[in-house]
């Protein structure tokens, strides 16, 4: 295997993510059982959307005490590639991967759209020159919130941590952030919903390039023919 | 055990037993002096309070359909062409939802469910365990569900008590949906003062399976064991189905305990867990959902079905209250538990299963020889009947009916009675529409909603229908969904109304590309006692049954929601039409948007010339009055397959049916998605009626605008198929909407303007408190 998903009780996209990995990318990819060990032969690692233990006491905070999470703690401690999306996202805050936390929308209700977000030039596999940019990609959350205290912020900023921006901010964001990476460069986290955003009957494809930036380091030896380019 | 009478047990463990069965407590159960007779015959002695209570949910008319089921049997359940792709597998009433073919071994189950009465109490409720319900039914089917949708009916949205309702159930659906991960495609939404106090919740779940593992509700092999799954059993929606068979009232507020809690985290647990215990070859033998009836109607239901007797221990069932009587364990409406009925031996594959998802699974009792349900309790029987009593043995009744005076009179109804619209009235009248909850954009709906959870998710909610892709079957093949009912033609005439409703829906998938395949309805109506309210419930059924048996659609399964009353008022008449259809290639799907300028937009049906029954009367006048328009399934058949044909040609840029508002309405529709276009439309004549009102805003049936990719050989084939068809206007990038009739130009609108309006609407209704 490379690429695992994980698999909480109440994650609700880890088949999209598989599907997006395994039979758009063509990466071999595989869900995990939150109770099961990482599998020795992970490259990298996706913590998928939903609604993890139901979102119950805060999104993330039970999922980050599950089994599994001590594994993924040390993948990643080791430079082990790392993607939360959505819920997966919170998980990874809520686990201290990646610094913040994600709170209510300020508009109080679920949003589920295709959203206009603009690139950062972050590092040399998340950049503007590779992805455009403004890219669109679906989001599907009632709390996508970013919440950090000014000296996180400056530091995210400062460190171009921060990877992606809402175009037209719809869940209140501090500095409309959407996605960022930790400072090292593999921990990635975002709100949106690239996996939703990959096949002709998707709304667009711009969740391509960056599921590809993603997977850029495990792909190196072993380049990926992309079906639905 | 009959001979363990429970009345010679005295003094008891379960105080069930020793309550006195009086008349009043009869009738407290909702149960007819008659019907109690009944009940006497076939025990034949008296029965104690818990079996009362079993009775008076099993035959309540949510669980017996005892007003309805005559009526019912008018439904073609199967289709007449048996070379047709969507043969029915599963048919109506046999299981908990219909299932049909849709190719490569694949089926689709689904079905329609009210939660109406739950959701004017507790609208977040009740809305949510409405999803919670109908997805159970589902997925007991062995289908893993990929779609939802919802028909919603509420108020005027001008009242702060119906924003709270409407709200409610909206956050209720988005709550529980989202958090299942599956796909809620939005859906209807009517607001008609007829509804104050009394919305109406009908929730769709739609999932796919191959045709070998579809799963049946039977208990059968005498000895196999039963088990209850899922979280523990409380006191909460107690009584909930007798609770829905009943008129609204001012102390329904006190019934507040009849409408369940629900937690879509453990109904996902329980889905996941589910799919994967059916997954393991010949393991499980029967399955049911928990719902209404809680534990009374899994247990007798599947009995019945399996023709077995079944036996089970309620010292046994998981609890998460104490002190809980047998009655109450039995009737308790607690959300996301099963019944399953597993092969001896194999118990403990099924309980490894459910260790992984931390849920209960608990042995209850088992399948027994015979015919009876025996219930025991603390050491002794509570309950001992034939389990066929409560499910074929329901009482049926064939109600009088009489035709309502404001259906005659709307027959008679006369155009003239109406002032004509002249010419510099119309650009009002079209933004009046616009801007009314029915017609208004229903983002503020369905962008609460999860649409692309699943990756499927192809036409987005706003379109004629909703498509899903199968891409979790593997299949290449799209899953359209449209729910349609005009109440107003259904109220001001029934029958006309609901064959309306049947052809719209139909219509609706049509313009999506899709073929239609089978229906779903939810019959909401009024008190089926008082005979106009039956005659309508009658009417909308033939209606209904005859347009199914025309177009060889048959009804795979539904719902009856009756006793839709409050204070002095009733709904209107509002069957349900749901409807799948299939597009077997990417290429098919088409939306109701016009994309760029230049394209030529064609309209399929002469010029719409009836204004009676229409939004028109309504938003102009306040008039909810006139005679319904004409529907003619022949030539509904015709332009639908018409267009259908010419999609598949790709001769088809998109498509829009006229409805709810007519021609100008419609028309300013398809330029929303890119409001800096416009368009150019010109109306050679008045058409037949004459009436400048009617043919804008009338809501003749059977029309449909197209916009086409080569006008010529598009009308052309058009008259071959002898389809009407005339070209009407041209897209452009002016951002205005101009229409003229005969030469006289009647309307020159800022396209920006009109879809602020339509957009706006809702939002800033819901935005005054």
């Amino acid at each position: 295997m490379k690429v695992a998903i994980l698999q909480f009780p109440g994650s609700n996209c880890d088949w999209d993510a598989e599907h997006a990995v395994r039979d758009v990318l063509n990466v071999p990819a595989q869900r995990v059982w939150h109770k099961a060990a990482l599998p020795a032969e992970t490259e990298a690692v996706i913590v998928p959307g939903g609604f993890s233990f139901g979102d119950y006491l805060r999104c993330g905070a039970i999922a980050r005490f599950s089994p599994i999470m001590s594994d993924l703690i040390e993948f990643a401690r080791k430079g082990g590639q790392v993607l939360g999306i959505c819920n997966g996202f919170q998980i990874l805050c809520e686990a201290g991967l990646l610094p913040g936390a994600l709170v209510r929308n300020d508009c109080i209700e679920f949003r589920c759209l295709n959203q206009a977000l603009r690139v950062e030039d972050s590092n040399d596999r998340f950049n503007q020159a590779k992805m455009g940019s403004q890219i669109a990609l679906p989001i599907a959350h009632g709390e996508g919130n970013y919440r950090a205290d000014e000296e996180v912020l400056s530091e995210l900023e400062a460190n171009a941590q921060v990877l992606l921006r809402y175009v037209g901010n719809p869940n209140g964001s501090v500095n409309d952030i959407a996605g960022i990476r930790n400072e090292a460069g593999n921990v990635y986290g975002m709100m949106p919903h690239p996996e939703r955003a990959i096949e002709p009957h998707h709304p667009c494809q711009d969740g391509l390039p960056v599921l590809k930036a993603f997977l850029d380091p495990i792909r190196k030896n072993n380049p990926i023919e992309l079906s639905a380019s | 055990m009959t001979d363990q009478a429970p009345a010679a047990l005295p003094p008891n463990p379960d105080p069930c037993l020793n309550v006195e069965i009086t008349p009043e407590l009869v009738s407290q159960h909702g149960l007819l002096p008659e019907e109690y007779e009944d009940v006497l015959k076939i025990l034949g002695r008296e029965p104690n309070l818990t079996e009362l209570g079993i009775f008076s949910v099993m035959w309540s008319e949510h669980c017996a359909y005892k007003n309805t089921r005559k009526l019912l049997r008018l439904f073609p359940t199967e289709k007449q062409d048996k070379d047709a792709i969507g043969q029915v597998l599963v048919k109506a009433g046999e299981e908990n939802a219909g299932v049909i073919d849709v190719g490569e071994g694949w089926g689709v189950a689904f079905k329609i469910e009210s939660h109406n009465h739950p959701s004017a109490i507790e609208p977040f409720e009740g809305a949510a365990t409405g999803v919670g319900g109908i997805v159970r039914d589902i997925f007991t089917m062995g289908a893993r569900p990929v779609l939802l949708t919802n028909s919603l009916r509420f108020g005027s949205l001008e009242s702060a008590q119906v924003k709270r309702l409407f709200r409610g159930v909206v956050s209720g659906i988005s709550h529980y949906g989202n958090c299942l991960g599956i796909p809620n495609m939005g859906g209807d939404v009517y607001f008609d003062d007829c509804y104050e106090g009394n919305p109406l919740v009908n929730a769709l779940c739609a999932g796919i399976l191959r045709h070998e593992d579809i799963q049946r509700g039977a208990a059968t092999g005498v000895g196999n064991p039963v088990y209850y799954v899922g979280p523990g059993t409380g006191r909460d929606g107690l009584g909930g189905a007798s609770f829905a068979s009943r008129e609204l009232t001012e102390e329904s507020a006190e019934d507040r305990p009849a409408v369940q809690k629900g937690d879509p985290f453990m109904e996902k647990l329980l889905l996941e867990a589910c799919l994967e215990m059916m997954a393991i070859p010949g393991l499980v033998v029967g399955i049911q959902d928990m719902g209404a009836a809680g534990l009374t109607c899994s247990t007798c239901e599947t009995a019945s079905r399996g023709n077995s007797g079944i036996e089970i221990d309620l010292d046994l069932v998981p609890q998460r209250e104490t002190g809980m009587n047998s009655y109450e364990i039995m009737l308790s409406e607690s959300q996301e538990r099963m019944l399953v009925i597993v092969n001896r031996g194999r118990e403990r594959e099924l309980e490894e299963v459910f260790e992984k998802w931390d849920l209960h699974a608990a042995r209850i009792g088992e399948v027994k020889e015979g015919d009876r349900m025996v219930v025991r309790h603390k050491g002794v029987v509570v309950a001992d009947l034939p389990a066929k009593s409560l499910t074929d043995e329901a009482p049926v009744y064939d109600q009088p009916a009489s035709e309502p005076v404001h259906v005659t009179q709307a027959r008679d109804w006369a155009p003239e009675s109406v002032p004509e619209l002249s010419a510099d009235g119309v650009g009002d009248a079209l933004e009046k529409l616009l801007k009314h909850p029915t017609i208004a954009s229903k983002r503020w709906v369905w962008q609460q909603y999860d649409h692309m959870v699943m990756s499927g998710c192809t036409v987005e909610p706003g379109s004629d229908a909703g498509v899903v892709r199968l891409s979790i079957a593997g299949i290449d093949k799209y899953l359209a969904i449209a729910n349609d009912c005009n109440n107003r033609f259904c109220y001001l005439d029934p029958y006309r109304g609901a064959q309306i409703a049947f052809a719209e829906c139909m219509r609706n998938l049509a313009c999506s590309g899709a073929k239609a395949l089978a229906v779903t309805d939810n019959l909401n109506f009024a008190n089926p006692n008082k005979p106009e309210a039956y005659h309508m419930l009658k009417e909308c059924v033939k209606g209904l049954a005859d347009a199914c048996a025309f177009f060889d659609v048959p009804v795979v399964g539904g719902n009856v929601s009756l006793y839709n009353e409050h204070g002095e008022g009733a709904i209107d008449p509002t069957p349900v039409v749901s409807m799948v259809g299939l597009i077997d290639k990417a290429e098919r799907v088409t939306r109701s948007f016009l994309s760029q300028p230049e394209e030529e937009i064609v309209l399929l049906g002469d010029l719409p010339h009836e204004i009676g029954a229409s939004h028109f009367l309504q938003t102009q006048f306040g008039k909810k009055e006139g005679r319904v328009p004409e529907i003619d399934l022949e030539s509904e058949k015709k332009v639908q397959g018409f267009l259908l044909s010419q999609i598949s040609n790709g001769n088809v840029r998109a498509a829009h049916d006229v409805s709810d508002g007519g021609l100008l309405v419609a028309l300013a529709e398809m330029l929303f998605e890119k409001s800096e276009l416009g368009m150019t439309v010109k109306l050679d004549s008045l058409g037949a009626s004459g009436r400048l009102d009617a043919l804008l805003f009338g809501e003749s049936q059977g029309r449909i605008l197209v916009s086409v990719s080569q006008r010529d050989s598009f009308l052309q084939a058009a008259e071959q198929a002898g389809v009407p068809a005339r070209s009407i206007g041209t897209s452009d990038s002016s951002g205005r909407l101009k229409v003229s009739v005969a030469g006289d130009e009647i309307l020159d609108s800022d396209v920006s303007g009109l879809c602020e309006a339509w957009a706006q609407s809702i939002p800033k209704l819901m935005m005054q408190d």
